[in-house]
C-alpha cells in the first residue's frame, strides 16, 4: 500500500517555502480540515434531506419538491432559510435556560464524532487513538440534552417524548458498542484508519461484512435506533406524542434538533461503511488495477485520482445506507416502546454478546481470517 | 508539547464545533420578528387549556432502565481494551472474558426474571 496523499505535509511545507516559519504554518493548518469537515457535514445534510423527501415521495408515487432549483434541490436550503427567519417561541411556563442549552448539547455531539471520520489514508482530522471509542462515548451525551429539551419544555408530551428518547437511546447503545467491539477485536485498534486498513488488500471480499455479518445487522438497527428512524422514531411518534420532545420547540432551535437528527443518520452511514464495507477501500485491490493499465502508483496525478476516489468511495457506501434508512422508513410500521425495549434488551444485547464471543473464538481459531 | 498525539486537534474541534450552534442561535435572534403576543407562550396541549404542570413524579421503570444500562455499559467500557490486546491474550484471555461476561449474563437473566426489563 502507498501512504496516500498527505495534504497537511504538503500544506506546511509550502507555506514554509513561502518563507514562514514550521511553528506559523502548523497553527495555519489546524482550522482548516475542521471547517471543511463541518461544510461538508452540513452539506451532507442538505443532501440527505433533498434525499428522503425526493425517495419518499418516489415511494408513495408522488414527485416530492420540484419548485425550488433543478428537481426542487435547493428544497433543503429554502427549508432551513425559514427556520432562521421564525420566532422564537419560549413556553411561559419554561425553564428558558434548560430549553435553550437542550439543542446545543444535542447538536454538539454529532457534529464533534466527525472527528474520526476518516475519507482517506490521512483525509481525516486526527488519527485519535481512542477514535471509534470517542464516537461511542460522545454519542452518550446527546440522550443528556433530550431529557433536558423534555423536562424543560414543561409539556406532558415533551416530557414523555424526552423520557421515551433516553430510555431508547441508552437501551440501543449498549448493542451498539457491542457491535463495534467485535470490529474492533478483529483489527486490534481503535483507530479508525487501522479499522479500515485491516480490510484493505483483498479488494471486496476483504471487507468486514463477510466476516461480521451479524455484527453488521445489530449494528444497523441500533444505529436507527439512536438515530430516532424509523421504526424506532417513538420519541416523536406524531399519532401519540405530537412531536415528543420537539413539541415546544420552534425556529433555530427546532432547526438544531433537525440538523441533529440528519448529521447523526449520515455519521451512523458513514461509520457502518468504515467499519464493515472497507471505508475508502475499492472493490478491486487498487495494486491489481494499477498493474493492469501499468501506472507508476507513487505519481502525484494517481494519488490525486485516488485520494478522491477513495472519498467517492466513502461517500457513495454511505449513501447506500442512507437510502436503505430512507426506504425502510417506508416499508417497516412503527414498533411499540415494550417491543422497542424488548428487542433492545432480550434479543440485541444477548446476540451482540454471542457475537462478541464468536468472533474471539473464530479469532484463536483462525488467527490469520481475523485479524491476527 | 503534548503527550498524547492528535488530541490538540480534538480540543481545536471542540471550540470550532462550539461555535456552529452558538452562531445559528445568534443569526437567527438577528433577523426574526420579536414581540409576539402572550397567548403564543402558553403550552401547547392539543389545542385545549393546559391541565397543570409536567414538573411531576415519573414512572419508576425509567429509572430501572437506567440501573441495568449503567451495569452494561460499564461493562462494555471494560471489554474494550480486552478486545484490543485480545490478540496477544490467547486462550486464557478469551476464558477470563467468558467468566466475566458470564456472571454479567447471570445478572441479566436475574434482572429480566425480576421483571426490570419490563415496560408495562
Amino acid at each position: 500500500m502507498t501512504p496516500g496523499i498527505d495534504l497537511q505535509q504538503r500544506f506546511i511545507e509550502t507555506l514554509r517555502d513561502l518563507g514562514l516559519p514550521q511553528g506559523v504554518a502548523k497553527v495555519a493548518w489546524l482550522p482548516l480540515p475542521m471547517i471543511l469537515i463541518i461544510i461538508g457535514a452540513t452539506l451532507g445534510v442538505l443532501v440527505t434531506v433533498w434525499l428522503e423527501r425526493k425517495i419518499s415521495a418516489a415511494a408513495q408515487q408522488r414527485i416530492g419538491p420540484e419548485f425550488a432549483g433543478p428537481l426542487g434541490i435547493l428544497q433543503a436550503v429554502a427549508d432551513g432559510l425559514k427556520l432562521v427567519f421564525k420566532a422564537d417561541i419560549v413556553p411561559a411556563k419554561a425553564d428558558p435556560w434548560l430549553f435553550t442549552l437542550a439543542p446545543v448539547i444535542v447538536v454538539f455531539p454529532a457534529f464533534l464524532s466527525y472527528l474520526i471520520v476518516p475519507f482517506g489514508q490521512n483525509l481525516l482530522i486526527s488519527n485519535v487513538g481512542i477514535g471509534i471509542f470517542l464516537w461511542i462515548s460522545l454519542s452518550s451525551i446527546a440522550p443528556i440534552g433530550l431529557m433536558m429539551a423534555g423536562y424543560s419544555s414543561n409539556n406532558k408530551y415533551s416530557l414523555l417524548g424526552g423520557l421515551r428518547a433516553v430510555a431508547q437511546s441508552i437501551s440501543y447503545e449498549v448493542p451498539l458498542a457491542l457491535a463495534v467491539l467485535a470490529v474492533v477485536m478483529m483489527s486490534n485498534s481503535l483507530s479508525t484508519i487501522d479499522i479500515v486498513e485491516q480490510q484493505s488488500g483483498y479488494g471486496i471480499l476483504g471487507w468486514n461484512v463477510w466476516r461480521q455479518p451479524i455484527g453488521l445487522i445489530l449494528f444497523w438497527i441500533a444505529a436507527l435506533a439512536e438515530t430516532e428512524r424509523l421504526p424506532f422514531d417513538l420519541p416523536e411518534a406524531e399519532e401519540e406524542l405530537v412531536a415528543g420532545y420537539q413539541t415546544e420547540y420552534s425556529g433555530m432551535k427546532f432547526g438544531l434538533f433537525y440538523v441533529a437528527s440528519y448529521v447523526n443518520l449520515v455519521l451512523s452511514a458513514l461509520l457502518a461503511s468504515i467499519l464493515y464495507f472497507g471505508g475508502w477501500d475499492f472493490p478491486i485491490p487498487l495494486t491489481v488495477v494499477s498493474g493492469w493499465l501499468s501506472i507508476n502508483e507513487t505519481g502525484p496525478i494517481f494519488q490525486i485520482v485516488v485520494a478522491s476516489l477513495g472519498i467517492t468511495m466513502t461517500l457513495l457506501k454511505a449513501y447506500f445506507f442512507v437510502f436503505l434508512a430512507i426506504l425502510l422508513r417506508w416499508t417497516v410500521p412503527r414498533v411499540r416502546i415494550d417491543q422497542l425495549l424488548d428487542l433492545g434488551w432480550k434479543f440485541l444485547l444477548p446476540i451482540g454478546l454471542v457475537n462478541l464471543l464468536l468472533t474471539a473464538g473464530l479469532k484463536l481459531a483462525f488467527p490469520f481470517a481475523f485479524g491476527g | 508539547m503534548f503527550v498524547l498525539s492528535g488530541y490538540e486537534y480534538l480540543l481545536g474541534f471542540i471550540l470550532v464545533v462550539s461555535t456552529v450552534p452558538v452562531l445559528a442561535l445568534t443569526a437567527s435572534k438577528l433577523l426574526r420578528p420579536s414581540g409576539r403576543d402572550p397567548e403564543t407562550r402558553t403550552t401547547y396541549e392539543s389545542g385545549m387549556e393546559p391541565k397543570g404542570g409536567a414538573w411531576i413524579q415519573f414512572n419508576i421503570r425509567y429509572y430501572m432502565f437506567a440501573l441495568v444500562f449503567v451495569i452494561f455499559d460499564v461493562e462494555t467500557v471494560f471489554l474494550y481494551p480486552w478486545a484490543v490486546a485480545f490478540h496477544r491474550l490467547g486462550l486464557l484471555g478469551f476464558v477470563e472474558a467468558l467468566i466475566f461476561i458470564a456472571i454479567l449474563i447471570v445478572g441479566l437473566v436475574y434482572a429480566w426474571r425480576k421483571g426490570a426489563l419490563e415496560w408495562s
